[in-house]
């Protein structure tokens, strides 16, 4: 494998790792705030791919669609939270579980009957489209590269949220003692739907981002939402930084994995078993580190106290 | 008797009654229907000895659920082509007979279960829920990218497995072999339940510290508990096989373990017959909103939604009122 190649495969998992953050920053903050396991975040990703496809068919700007994937998101987040979410955060964590799972069936068949069972269509921007040229003579996409940088710059953007804005002291507040801060007059249960519309906003960009390289389909938010779900946990639930960590952990391990394990293999296997092995080994990857990750440290690297 | 004996007799009388009326009206789909609650019932118990007696909320139930499927797809793929497996230098000759299957199926599972539960069972709470879910997923990922047996496609048997003395293919001779496998299993669950052993798990999930306290340590029950919970999903599994002569990767799927888990939660978590009565109402609700609308599972949803926001305890809890004590 040549050094370009290499490059471009942790380029990949980069672009991977960030879209992860961005989805698992919500999964987290949710969890480290409020306490609850949110299934259906993986369906919050799709609203937001679907409402970004919907409005750039319709008014052929793709930036246009990128804020109505916020909006969207972030309205269906709302909605939940206060309809039903909200009724969960004293239950246990099972029910917590099954009503999520509900939720997921009710979003998925929602979105199916809306807009069909037939994946929508969202385009790169042509402002972004084509490959661009990096130091080294490599050829890389140039929305991919726009997605790394536009997912740092959320993350950013959160870590200031969260450590220099009124809303990120409650926040922080709300992790550590959610009953004292209510008793201070802070109007918990305000907090708690901002909280989880701010997550679901974050899970809805991501999704408008991924739609336009992936296919805009009922159901793509699952896969994502369980490597959100490794990434939290190997992170620490309820750790921001652990989620930064953690997703670019995945990202990169997931990425060159498949890339370079069949290779791997190769040197002392033949080459039709090593391709076999490399290659389901290399899925497995990614849980085979989170087993580890656990077994090192029960509560994921970063655990918030 | 108390009013949870009643309800659990009369749900008993009615599995049998049920395909007893299919049989006399000549309805052979409603029996392979009651056939598939029968075994998705016996998948629920499994998963209730570990999350309704021992509080292990595992998501990762379809692992071993997947495991006995498998165990059946392998033995009787190779028996249906005639070539023995390769196990290093040892050849096995596959098998078409279901005793062996069931227990091969129940020792893979059970070996399975003792992996997953000895790393799993170092966590606890979301973490647990999590791992557990992580575990099935490599699985999954693991059937799909191992092409000797099928793949992503899944693997078909052309022909039920037999069973001494019966005809398998036959609807209700099929049915009955299930049924008497979930009574013996909802049996072993009572016994369990009932067991020194089983009020020291109950006593596991109340309260882990004073069982320690007493000097009883709570990792060994817990991950036998998860052991014999995996091995009956397992023996599940290995039926679900047959039921359908086909084996996917969709088996190790986290919708299956969510599924079992709904059947668990539907019918009240830690009551015998609550797996049960959640499969059988989940696949009536299946069966009867699909013949409604095609999006059957955005109702399906909702139901569940109300369920958990209203009626706590679940359907047997909702009946038979609160004796079982839940903590």
């Amino acid at each position: 494998m040549t050094m370009v190649l290499l490059i471009e495969q942790i380029l990949n998992g980069l672009q991977l790792g960030v879209m992860l953050f961005l989805m698992s920053a919500g999964l987290t903050l949710v969890f480290g705030v409020m306490g609850l396991i949110n299934l259906a975040h993986g369906s919050l990703y799709m609203v937001g791919a679907f409402a970004c496809a919907a409005v750039a068919t319709a008014t052929g700007s793709f930036f246009l669609g990128l804020l109505a994937s916020l909006a969207a998101a972030a309205a269906a987040g709302a909605i939940v939270e206060m309809t039903v979410i909200r009724r969960l955060y004293a239950r246990d964590h099972l029910d917590q579980v099954l009503a999520t799972f509900a939720l997921i069936l009710v979003f998925s068949e929602g979105t199916r009957w809306m807009f069909g069972s037939f994946p929508l269509f969202l385009d790169v921007p042509d402002l972004l489209s084509g490959p661009i040229s990096l130091p080294g003579g490599i050829q890389y996409p140039l929305y991919r590269l726009a997605i790394i940088v536009v997912g740092l710059c959320v993350a950013a953007g959160l870590f200031w949220l969260i450590a220099k804005t009124r809303l990120g002291i409650r926040i922080r507040a709300g992790e550590s003692d959610r009953d004292m801060i209510a008793a201070l007059g802070v109007d918990i249960s305000r907090l708690y739907t901002i909280v989880f519309a701010l997550g679901a906003a974050l899970a809805g960009l991501a999704g408008a981002l991924v739609g336009a390289i992936q296919s805009v389909q009922v159901g793509m938010g699952e896969p994502v939402l369980i490597l959100a779900f490794v990434v939290i946990v190997i992170g620490g639930i309820g750790s921001i930084k652990g989620a930064l960590i953690g997703a670019l952990l995945v990202g990169l391990t997931d990425t060159l994995g498949r890339a370079l394990l069949p290779t791997v293999f190769g040197y002392f296997m033949d080459p039709i078993n090593a391709t076999t092995v490399g290659a389901s080994l290399a899925s497995m990857l990614i849980y085979i580190l989170m087993a580890g990750v656990l077994l090192w440290r029960p509560s994921g690297l970063f655990k918030v106290a | 008797m108390q009013r949870e004996t009643w309800i659990n007799l009369a749900i008993l009388l009615g599995l049998i009654l049920v395909p007893l009326w299919a049989v006399v009206m000549d309805e052979p789909f409603t029996i392979t229907l009651t056939t598939k609650v029968v075994i998705l019932a016996l998948a629920g118990v499994g998963l209730n000895i570990a999350l309704g007696y021992g509080g292990l909320v595992s998501f990762g139930h379809a692992a071993f659920f997947g495991v006995g499927g498998y165990a059946m797809g392998v033995l009787a793929s190779h028996a249906q082509s005639y070539t023995p497996m390769q196990i290093g230098a040892l050849e096995v000759e596959g098998t078409k007979s279901m005793l062996i299957i069931w227990a091969v199926a129940i020792v893979f599972s059970g070996i399975t279960a003792l992996f997953i539960g000895a790393l799993s069972l170092r966590t606890s709470g979301v973490y647990f829920i999590m791992i557990t879910l992580a575990f099935g997923q490599m699985l999954y990922y693991f059937a799909i990218s191992w092409p000797a047996y099928g793949g992503e496609d899944g693997l078909s048997i052309y022909v039920r497995n037999g069973f001494p003395g019966l005809n398998t293919l036959d609807p209700i001779q099929f049915y009955c072999i299930c049924f008497v496998l979930l009574c013996a299993a909802l049996l072993v669950s009572a016994r369990l339940s009932s067991s020194s052993f089983g009020l020291a798990l109950h006593g596991a999930r109340q309260n882990a510290e004073r069982l320690e306290a007493v000097g009883v340590r709570p990792f060994k029950l817990r991950l036998t508990a998860f052991v014999i919970s995996g091995m009956i999903t397992g023996l599940a599994g290995a039926l679900f096989a047959d039921l359908n002569r086909f084996v996917s990767p969709t088996m190790f799927s986290w919708h299956t373990s969510g599924e079992i888990m709904i059947f668990v939660i539907l019918g009240g978590v830690g009551r015998l017959f609550g797996p049960v009565v959640g499969a059988a109402l989940f696949i009536l609700l299946e069966h009867w909103l699909g013949g409604i609308s095609d999006f059957w599972q955005f109702y399906l949803g909702l139901i569940l939604l109300a369920v958990v926001l209203f009626a706590r305890g679940g359907v047997i809890g909702t009946l038979a009122g609160r004796e079982v004590a839940h903590d």
